[in-house]
C-alpha cells in the first residue's frame, strides 16, 4: 500500500469513520442538552464549546497513552493501527459535532417547543425530532468535524506511527515530504487535501439545497 | 368527533403570572365549562397569549392554581390541542406531520394513516397529503395544524390568535374548520383581537385588560351593551365607526 | 444508544481481525533510517521471504528505545551503542546485534564561514565553528544522531551546554526539519548520509567534512524482551533479526543505493 490513491483512501476511511461515530454520539448529546434543563447546564455548554478547540497533538498523546501497552487499554493492542486514528479523530471531532449541533438544535427548539410539548414530545423524544427535522443544516456541523479530521496531522501521527503502508494518511505524508526536504511533493499533496475537502464541501452543500427545494 | 376525557371543567383561581419583573397576569379567576365557545378578547399586550398557555399547560403560573375537573398530568394533556398563530409544522409530508401526532398520542399504529387520513379529508387537504408540510401556504398550512389537532380528538381546542397572519379568504376556510370543531362537540377556547372574528365565531367572550378579567358576558350582550368602561372603549377603538 | 455502541464494537472487532489475518510486527526504528528510504528497499524482500509485514514506527533513538520499554515495539532498531547497551544491561532488551554502519557528514553553507570545508578532521572542524561562532544547527531531540553530536563536541574538549551562543540553534526536531532549518539558516549541521542524499531542499549547503573515523555510525538490532512484555511477538521478531544478521539480509542491505551510492555498509559478526 504505497500509491498515493491508497493514501487518500486510507484518509477518507478514517476521517469519515470517526466523524460517523462522532455524529451517532454527538448529535443526539447535543441536541438533548440544548433541550434539557438540569443543574450544571450553563457550564456544560461552555465546556463543550471549549473542547472544540482541543488541540490534536494532545489528544494524540491522551489516546497513545490510553492505548500504549504500558497504558489501561494496552490489551486491545490497538496502538499503531487505523483503529487507533479512528479513535483519536472521532475524540476531537465528538465537540464540534455537539456544540454546534447544540446552537442549532437550540435555536429551532425556540420556534419549535411550545408546539412539541403541546403534542406531548419531550426531552429525548423532542430532541431526536428536531434533530432529524433540521437535518440538513446539521450537515454543516458534520462537514465541519469532516474538514478538521481531514486536516490534523497532530493525533494521528502520535497513535498512528505513520507507518509506510499501514497508517500513513494524506496529512502524516505531507508532514513527512516536508522533513525529507521534498517540498514539491508536499506542496502537490497540499493541493490534493484541500480540492478534496473543497469538493466535498460542496457535494454536501448541493445536497442541502435541493433537500431545502423539495421539503421547505 | 370529540372525546369525552372529562377534564372540563378548568377552574382558575387567583392566578397570577409574572416575568422579567413584570406582572402579565394580575389575578384572574374563572371557570371554563363545556358547550360554549370561548373568545379570550383583548388589545395586545393584554395577557390573552399569556393566559392562553397558562390554560393549556405551557407556563406555570407564579401563584394561584390552575386545576382540570380530572387528575393525572398525562390525561390532561391528552384532552387538549392547541393551534398556535405560525403553524409549526415539521420538514414531512402533511400526512407524516399527524401521523408524527398521532404516535406520540399512542395510537396503535395499524390505525394511524385511517384517522389522518379522516382528518385531512376533514379540512380539505386530502389530496396534498403527501406534499412536503412546509411548500404549503400559509393558509394550508394553518389548516393542516387544524386537522392535526383533529386528529386528536381533544375535548378542548385552544386557538392562540389562529388567523393573524391570513389573508381574508384563508381566514374564512380557518373559521369553517372551527365552526366545524364546535358544531362537533369540542370546547373552543379562543383568543383573537378581531371583533367581528370573536361575533362570527364565538358564544361568550371573556374580556382581558391589563392582565385582569375585566368582564365575561355572553357575545351578543358584550358587544351590545358592555358593562365595563375599558370593554366599551376597547370595541370603540377596535371599531371606530361604531 | 446501545445501537452505538454496537456498530462502534462491531467496526473495531472487524478492523483487529483484518489486521490479525496479517501478520506483523512493530519495529521501533529512527527517522533518519526510515527517511533514507531503506526500509522501502529492504522490508518488501523480508516480507515476500518470510510472510511478516515489518511496521516501522519511525522516531528519535531515545523514543524508540522508550517505545520497546513500554512495549509498544517488538524489536528496536536504532545507532546509539551505548544507549543500546543500557537498554540491554537494564533488562528491557534480550541481545544486541550489529547490523550495519553508516557514517555522519557535516554539512555547510558554500560560503563556509567557518573555514572548514574539505578538511578530514571532525574535532577541528567543531572547534573553528565553535571560534568563529558560526550557525550551527542541531537536532537535540536525543536521537543517535543528537548523541553522536554531542560526542564530539565533548572529543574537541568544548562543554556544549555551557559554550552555547545563538549561533547554536537546538531545533529539537528531526534529521529532515534540522536540515531545513540549516538550508534556510545556513548554517551547518551534523547528518548520516543516508539523509543528506535523499534530501532535496539543500539551498547552499555542501558537504563540508567528511571521511573522518569518528563520524562512523553504527546500527543495532534488539528484541524486546518478552519476560518483561508477554505480548511481544518473539518468534517473528527473531526471525527479522536472523533474516538482518544472515548473508540475504546483510546483501540486501548493501544493494541499497542512492544515485549509484551505497549508504549502509553490513558488518553483521557471526
Amino acid at each position: 500500500m504505497h500509491t498515493l490513491g491508497e493514501i487518500v483512501l486510507l484518509s477518507l476511511a478514517v476521517s469519515l469513520s470517526a466523524v460517523l461515530f462522532a455524529a451517532l454520539i454527538g448529535l443526539p448529546l447535543g441536541a438533548a442538552i440544548a433541550v434539557g434543563r438540569f443543574p450544571g447546564r450553563r457550564a456544560l455548554i461552555v465546556l463543550l464549546n471549549a473542547l472544540m478547540g482541543l488541540p490534536p497533538v494532545v489528544v494524540g498523546l491522551l489516546v497513545y497513552l490510553l492505548l500504549s501497552r504500558a497504558g489501561p487499554l494496552g490489551e486491545l493492542g490497538l496502538l499503531f493501527t487505523p483503529p487507533a486514528m479512528v479513535v483519536a479523530q472521532t475524540i476531537l471531532v465528538l465537540p464540534i459535532i455537539a456544540a454546534l449541533c447544540r446552537q442549532s438544535v437550540e435555536d429551532a427548539w425556540v420556534e419549535y417547543e411550545e408546539q412539541l410539548r403541546s403534542l406531548g414530545a419531550h426531552g429525548l423524544r423532542a430532541a431526536l425530532t428536531l434533530v432529524w427535522d433540521i437535518r440538513f443544516s446539521l450537515v454543516t456541523a458534520v462537514l465541519a468535524g469532516l474538514g478538521r479530521a481531514l486536516a490534523e496531522v497532530g493525533a494521528v501521527i502520535i497513535v498512528g506511527g505513520n507507518i509506510d503502508g499501514v497508517t500513513r494518511v494524506m496529512t502524516t505524508t505531507i508532514a513527512l515530504e516536508t522533513s525529507k526536504g521534498d517540498l514539491p511533493l508536499a506542496l502537490s499533496l497540499g493541493f490534493i487535501l484541500i480540492a478534496l475537502v473543497i469538493l466535498l464541501n460542496a457535494a454536501a452543500h448541493l445536497i442541502k439545497e435541493a433537500a431545502q427545494r423539495r421539503y421547505g | 368527533m370529540s372525546a369525552t376525557h372529562g377534564i372540563l371543567p378548568l377552574a382558575l383561581r387567583e392566578v397570577r403570572f409574572s416575568a422579567g419583573g413584570r406582572s402579565i397576569i394580575d389575578g384572574i379567576s374563572a371557570e371554563i365549562a363545556p358547550g360554549p365557545a370561548t373568545i379570550i378578547l383583548g388589545a395586545n399586550g393584554a395577557g390573552k397569549s399569556v393566559l392562553m398557555r397558562l390554560m393549556h399547560g405551557l407556563l406555570q403560573p407564579t401563584s394561584g392554581r390552575i386545576s382540570w375537573h380530572l387528575p393525572g398530568e398525562e390525561r390532561v394533556r391528552r384532552g387538549q390541542a392547541m393551534v398556535f398563530q405560525r403553524p409549526v409544522l415539521l420538514r414531512r409530508s402533511a400526512l407524516a406531520n399527524i401521523l408524527y401526532a398521532l404516535d406520540l398520542a399512542r395510537v396503535p399504529a395499524a390505525e394511524r394513516e385511517r384517522q389522518a387520513m379522516d382528518a385531512l379529508r376533514e379540512v380539505g387537504l386530502a389530496d396534498v397529503a403527501h406534499r412536503p408540510a412546509r411548500v404549503l401556504s400559509g393558509g394550508e398550512q394553518q389548516r393542516l395544524a387544524l386537522a392535526r389537532a383533529w386528529a386528536l380528538h381533544p375535548e378542548v381546542l385552544f386557538l392562540d390568535e389562529p388567523t393573524a397572519n391570513l389573508d381574508p379568504g384563508a381566514a374564512r376556510e380557518i373559521e369553517n374548520v372551527i365552526k366545524a370543531f364546535d358544531a362537533s362537540g369540542t370546547k373552543i377556547v379562543m383568543s383573537t383581537h378581531n371583533l367581528g372574528q370573536a361575533r362570527r365565531l364565538g358564544d361568550e367572550v371573556l374580556f382581558i385588560h391589563q392582565g385582569r378579567l375585566a368582564e365575561r358576558a355572553p357575545v351578543e350582550v358584550f358587544f351590545r351593551q358592555p358593562a365595563s368602561a375599558e370593554a366599551a372603549a376597547f370595541i370603540k377603538g377596535e371599531t371606530p365607526w361604531a | 444508544m446501545g445501537v452505538t455502541r454496537f456498530v462502534f464494537a462491531l467496526s473495531l472487532c472487524v478492523s483487529c481481525s483484518l489486521e490479525a489475518q496479517q501478520r506483523f510486527i512493530t519495529v521501533a526504528s529512527t527517522t533518519s533510517t526510515e527517511q533514507s528510504g531503506l526500509f522501502r528497499h529492504l522490508l518488501p524482500i523480508f516480507e515476500s521471504k518470510s510472510g511478516i509485514q515489518a511496521r516501522v514506527v519511525a522516531l528519535g533513538t531515545g523514543q524508540a528505545l522508550d517505545m520497546g520499554r513500554r512495549g509498544d515495539a517488538d524489536v528496536v532498531f536504532v545507532h546509539a551503542k551505548p544507549l543500546e547497551e543500557k537498554f540491554v544491561a537494564e533488562g528491557s532488551g534480550v541481545r544486541r546485534f550489529e547490523v550495519m554502519y553508516n557514517d555522519f557528514v557535516l554539512v555547510g553553507p558554500k560560503s563556509d564561514p567557518a573555514k572548514v570545508s574539505g578538511s578530514k578532521d571532525i574535532v577541528a572542524a567543531l572547534q573553528k565553528i565553535r571560534g568563529a561562532q558560526a550557525a550551527f544547527a542541531s537536532r537535540g531531540d536525543k536521537s543517535g544522531t543528537h548523541f553522536a553530536e554531542l560526542e564530539l563536541w565533548k572529543a574537541a574538549g568544548i562543554d556544549i551546554a555551557k559554550d552555547k551562543g545563538p549561533w547554536y540553534r537546538d531545533t529539537g526536531s528531526g534529521m529532515g526539519p534540522t536540515l531545513n532549518t540549516a538550508s534556510g539558516m545556513n548554517a551547518y549541521a551534523l547528518t548520516d548520509r543516508g539523509t543528506w542524499l535523499s534530501f532535496k531542499n539543500r539551498g547552499e549547503l555542501i558537504i563540508s567534512v567528511e571521511g573522518d573515523q569518528r563520524l562512523f555510525n553504527q546500527y543495532g538490532v534488539i528484541l524486546v524482551n518478552p519476560a518483561k512484555h508477554a505480548h511481544v511477538k518473539k518468534e517473528m521478531g527473531q526471525t527479522f533479526i536472523d533474516w538482518l544478521i544472515s548473508p540475504e539480509g546483510q546483501n540486501a542491505i548493501a544493494a541499497y543505493k542512492i544515485g549509484g551510492e551505497q549508504l549502509f555498509f553490513p558488518n553483521a559478526d557471526r
